[in-house]
């Protein structure tokens, strides 16, 4: 455990300071949750490289930096959100520094169907019915950073679907962090209630505005309903010194069909856990993943799935491409429990490596304890193809435009499997101007004419 | 095919084949481990003092990990913790003044052969193989010596070479697995007793598989081999290494460890059978299984190609590994590991490539029946430096019943841009139709489901030699018994 004394003094400091004066400090349950994910913080500390759910992820730096929790948002224009919106959305709820700011969001029009607002706002209002659901789901002892945000559970996105309800455009939640001149960290905490046959996109989106240290460290929970279905979207593009830690747990009843897609392509030190557990009989699970890093970028992606019910499906696919020094790590686990028979699993990950400095490390794993099942992975890591450039040279197309185009049909193989066309849209913009850069080989920019070959590339592309 | 599986079923229910003792006056040290054994056992078997000083620090290195408590706990299996001062490290069968021919052996111990079906004087001529039989921890005879000899090459136990080549004994001893790899290197460095050692000379082809049968026998007491084959320039060695073990309530602990050492463009292939007591139906009793097994490709071109067919022991945990460090060496590794009742294997492989286009393979298939855990552990690490490396890997599970347990568990480590890999695993259990269809042929249910297990083994069993292909595949059918239906 990395945690020093001094540190956790700060953090003590820090979790005494926030329990006297955070919405919602005197309601029992939420003082309970509060105080007893802290505990288990204590107890645990930060992972090591010796945890071998950590084994690829040092996350020294972040134990070491005494990161300031921040909970007034620092004052944006309306003009200065508007280049992050998503052309189709249904609402758009925007959080400065993990705080809900009402005056930047727009607020969606149907009242009875579908209830959304402010997590800090929900408790303060009318806390009845997160009750039943806030933690209930969530494994703190899984994870330090999980225990960490329960602890400072104050503000995030509440949203609950009802009944049968089918809300069309995509629900859009825009994280911004704005550097300072400290570290500063900021607990987003959602909560998605989608009800039984409720069907919803939503769509998380973390950016920067400014640079400095942040440390962003989410949860979202998703509770999915009989025969609800469920697409959810981590897009994560913030600057370079960003770290980001994130964890989306879901928790499935029978039939219930939910497709988790996320984009890795900012921030510094960034690991996305996605926890499933298909609990209900016959429910399906999509997790689709396209990380994209270069610089010194860590990418680190932790999946589990856990087949608890007979005639469940799950589907894993994580695309990288790892370029300049960045480090990319895959952590897929499947575990099928004894009672899920006729599970049909499958796990995927593949990876382009464009740079000798690039590293990847991959870790699919199965653990099955029911027989009657269907359980595949597969990983590979290679590189651009030569015959499909050589196929794509021979056409006439120079070779910084034939890698672009293979890398980015590399990246749609996971841009296409995002049923929500406004999203797939947006992401697609992304990660084009995210992979501009990665198609250039060292030797191949230091060559004169590498701005002729990238005007042409805008004619192909 | 049917009467075959008459035979089966006879087996089915009936106890261990190979469980029985021989009666040997033994020679043997004291319960226990300290200096003073580890002095005694070198002194024994008449070492010379380098070997002493390297077990002394090899006990010293354990001694250490012992008291930190650092017996490794990450593979994936259970067993109650094992008493170290409990064991009996040395045995040795009571030595005769010099064996000259087969009939001054001691007849208990031929007849414990011929039970196992190796009679050696038959196996001479039978299958041109020389057998190098541990009975215990010490060498009985060596046969065909002669002839490997003719061709300057070194086929003989550990404590033989330690005595007649002791130069090549300390230039690779712990080259591939020094003492300070693991808690049982450690405990095997300071303690092994004996073992096979095999030096095949330069530009030489092996004539003969090279062959050695494992014996666990006397009550009570570890059994920790070490073998060490170096293959010089140019040359080709096969090796085969089978096991049988007699029934015992108590578990008993058996920690071995093998090096292979590969020098410009020579082959090493090592092939094990290993059908050790695997416990009861209830999992009392049955063998530990903790072995480190390793081959250094360290010329260019070199090989090493690790074969295995795991049934028995109550718990395996076996990793035979291979450090591709010269250019364009290849790895290779087959398995087919099998647990039934209460067995558990977590066994598998670690690629290291280190050298420009190095090449490895792993097939690894596992077949868990009862209530057995089958865990696939393994790694493929391509380093800086291993430009063009390539790998593939496949590794396939088979359940048959509720009860068991299937587990795949890889690491892959790539730090090069210019490196392939592949990975590939699938878990299931044994179709419907395909039993149908056998069944609708005429089959019975037995009959089919070992027609299916033979074929999903097929791409190991074709690595084998031919007389260990035909033994394994009669041994998973006898193994598998009773656990279908």
């Amino acid at each position: 455990m990395i945690t020093s004394p001094q540190q956790l003094t700060n953090y003590l400091e820090a979790f005494s300071d926030f329990e006297k004066s955070a919405t919602g400090h005197n309601l029992p349950w939420l003082r309970k949750l509060r105080r007893d994910a802290f505990a288990r913080f204590c107890e645990t500390g930060f992972p090591t490289t010796h945890d071998e759910d950590w084994r690829f992820t040092n996350v020294s730096r972040l134990a070491q930096t005494p990161f300031q929790l921040v909970r007034t948002g620092h004052e944006l224009s309306r003009s200065q959100v508007e280049p992050y919106r998503i052309a189709g959305a249904a609402c758009q709820l925007v959080f400065m520094n993990g705080r809900f700011s009402s005056e930047l969001s727009s607020m969606p029009n149907h009242a009875n169907e579908l209830e959304i607002s402010g997590l800090a706002d929900k408790i303060a209002s009318n806390p009845k019915p997160l009750e039943r659901y806030l933690g209930s789901y969530l494994d703190i002892g899984r994870d330090a950073f999980c225990a960490l945000n329960t602890a400072f559970t104050e503000d995030g996105a509440y949203i609950h679907i009802a009944r049968g309800v089918v809300i069309n455009g995509p629900i859009c939640l825009l994280y911004i962090s704005t550097g300072t001149d400290t570290p500063i960290v900021s607990y987003p905490r959602n909560l998605v209630v989608a009800e039984e046959g409720s069907q919803v996109s939503i769509v998380e989106d973390y950016v920067s505005l400014g640079g400095g240290e942040t440390f962003c460290n989410a949860v979202t929970e998703l509770v999915v309903g009989e025969n609800a279905v469920l697409s959810h979207y981590r897009i994560e593009r913030e600057q370079k010194q960003a770290c980001h830690i994130s964890t989306l747990r879901i928790q499935q009843a029978r039939s219930a069909n939910v497709a988790s897609h996320s984009v890795l392509l900012g921030g510094s030190l960034v690991r996305n856990n996605v926890h499933a557990v298909l609990a209900g009989e016959g429910s399906e699970c999509l997790i689709n993943g396209l990380f994209a890093g270069n610089g010194r970028q860590h990418l680190d992606n932790y999946m589990l799935v856990e087949h608890k019910s007979p005639h469940s499906n799950s589907r894993q696919f994580y695309n990288g491409i790892l370029d300049g020094q960045a480090h990319g790590v895959f952590h897929g686990r499947i575990i099928v429990h004894k009672d899920a028979q006729k599970t049909d699993a499958k796990q995927t990950n593949r990876n382009l490596l464009l740079s000798d400095d690039a590293q990847m490390d991959t870790k699919p794993q199965l653990e099955i304890y029911a027989d009657d099942v269907k359980c595949t992975h597969g990983a590979t890591i290679g590189q651009i193809e030569q015959d499909a450039l050589f196929y794509l040279r021979a056409r006439g197309i120079d070779e910084i435009s034939a890698r672009r185009l293979l890398l980015l049909a590399f990246a749609s193989e996971c841009l296409d499997r995002m049923s929500n066309d406004s999203v797939r849209t947006h992401v697609a913009t992304l990660t084009n101007a995210a992979l501009y850069d990665a198609a250039l080989p060292s030797s191949v920019s230091a060559q004169p004419g590498h701005e002729q070959a990238a005007l042409r590339w805008n004619e192909v592309g | 095919m049917s009467t075959e599986v008459n035979n089966i079923r006879e087996l089915a229910e009936r106890e261990y084949k190979w469980g029985f003792i021989t009666e040997v006056d033994e020679e043997r040290v004291p319960r226990g481990l300290n200096e003073e054994i580890i002095r005694l056992i070198s002194t024994m078997k008449r070492e010379p003092d380098f070997m002493l000083q390297w077990r002394l620090k090899a006990y010293r290195h354990w001694a250490s990990l012992e008291k930190a408590q650092a017996e490794p706990k990450w593979a994936n299996v259970k067993y109650p913790p094992i008493d170290y001062q409990d064991i009996v490290y040395y045995s040795a069968p009571k030595k005769k003044p010099a064996l000259g021919s087969l009939d001054e052996v001691d007849p208990e111990i031929l007849r414990t052969y011929e039970k196992l079906g190796i009679p050696l004087a038959e196996q001479k001529k039978l299958a041109g193989v020389a057998v190098d039989a541990v009975f215990d921890s010490i060498s009985v005879v060596t046969t065909f010596k002669t002839r490997l000899a003719e061709k300057g090459i070194i086929f003989c136990s550990f404590s033989d070479a330690v005595q007649k080549h002791p130069e090549l004994v300390q230039k690779y001893l712990g080259s591939v697995v020094p003492y300070t790899d693991n808690f049982f290197a450690a405990l095997n460095a300071a303690v092994f007793s004996d073992g096979s050692f095999v030096y095949v000379p330069k530009g030489v082809h092996c004539p003969m598989e090279l062959s050695t049968y494992f014996r666990i026998n006397a009550a009570e007491t570890g059994q920790f081999e070490r073998t060490l084959i170096i293959a010089d320039d140019d040359s080709y060695v096969s090796y085969l290494e089978g096991c049988t073990a007699p029934i015992r309530d108590k578990n008993q602990l058996h920690a071995a460890v093998v090096e292979l050492v590969a020098l410009n463009n020579a082959e090493i292939k090592y092939s094990t059978v290993q059908n050790w007591y695997p416990g009861d139906k209830e999992g009392r009793g049955g063998i530990y299984n903790f072995v480190t097994k390793r081959g250094k490709c360290l010329g260019v071109n070199s090989k090493i190609s690790w074969t295995q067919v795991e049934t028995g022991s109550a718990i395996t945990w076996k990793y035979p590994s291979c450090i591709l460090m010269g250019d364009n060496s290849i790895g290779e590794f087959y398995s087919v590991a099998l647990t039934n009742n209460y067995q558990q294997a977590d066994t598998g492989t670690k690629m290291i490539h280190l050298g420009k286009n190095t090449r490895s393979t792993i097939v690894s298939k596992g077949i868990s029946a009862g209530h057995g855990q089958n865990t696939y552990r393994g790694g493929v690490k391509i380093m800086k430096g291993a430009a063009g490396a390539r790998n593939y890997t496949q590794c396939d599970s088979l359940l048959i019943g509720d009860k068991c347990g299937a587990h795949t568990f890889p690491y892959i480590e790539v730090r090069n841009a210019s490196a392939r890999m592949e990975h590939e695993a699938s878990t299931s259990k044994i179709g419907d139709e395909q039993l149908f269809y056998l069944r609708q042929r005429g089959l019975k249910a037995e009959d089919a489901v070992s027609m299916i297990v033979n074929g999903f083994c097929k791409r190991v069993f074709r690595e084998l030699p031919m007389e260990f292909a035909v033994e394994a595949q009669k041994l998973l059918s006898v193994s598998l018994e009773g656990s279908v239906g």
